[in-house]
């Protein structure tokens, strides 16, 4: 049965733009490969890890949304685990309220977004008055 | 001379009324808590980290049971910490 999971991996800080394009890529291949459906993807970028890994205080997230059968799940985090540039993944399987929770929040109609959103606009505005 | 025996305050004392606990998820209609939002999960731990019991927070055993993995899937994406010291 198809199901819609999502999965998070963290990179490791040392790789070059073009190492962490790659390793997205495989990914992404893999999964197609695999027969998946990508839904959602979503580069969060170098963030701030909340205790160190492998003695890194940073990563490089990449999340990525898709529909797949159970079967794939177990190839994708063989492949996970045997990859040395990564340093944590999370692969969980959504039930109907996470779905119609991600879609809401791709299309902005979540309350925390539009006050962030709020914030962000204010802090633009500043500048410009000091101008 | 009943009015001696009386004890008097001259600010009224305050009687323990306890405000009615409730699940906010249940209230709001929050079907699913997000491993995510760290920000938001912060609400659900203690200055060390630690989960806070539903008796303190008041969430239902239903989403209490959701908070906990929530926090957990965060902690192991390294979102939130397993272990701190003044968190909030």
């Amino acid at each position: 049965m198809e199901r819609q999971y999502e999965t998070v991996f963290i990179m490791t800080p040392v790789l070059s733009d073009e190492q962490i394009k790659e390793t997205v890529a495989k990914y992404q291949n893999l999964l197609k490969e695999g027969g998946a459906t990508i839904v959602d993807e979503n580069n969060w970028g170098m963030r701030k890890l909340a205790y160190p890994i492998q003695k890194k205080t940073s990563g490089y997230y990449y999340l990525i949304e898709f529909k797949a059968e159970g079967s794939l799940i177990a190839k994708l985090e063989t492949a996970y685990k045997r990859d040395e540039r990564l340093l944590r993944f999370l692969t969980v399987s959504l039930d109907k309220y996470a779905v119609a929770y991600n879609e809401k929040k791709r299309n902005g109609g979540l309350k925390s977004q539009q006050k962030a959103a709020a914030k962000k606009e204010e802090t633009v505005e500043e500048p410009k008055t000091e101008e | 001379m009943a009015n001696d025996t009386e004890i008097k305050f001259l600010t009224p004392i305050k009687l323990e009324t306890q405000r009615k606990k409730y699940c906010r998820f249940k209230k709001s209609g929050i079907k699913y808590i997000d491993y995510k939002d760290a920000d938001f999960l912060l609400k659900f731990v203690n200055e060390q980290g630690k989960i806070l019991p539903a008796r303190i927070t008041g969430t239902s055993n239903k989403y209490q049971k959701k908070v906990a993995q929530a926090i957990k899937r965060a902690r192991h994406l390294a979102l939130m910490p397993y272990v701190a010291d003044l968190l909030k």
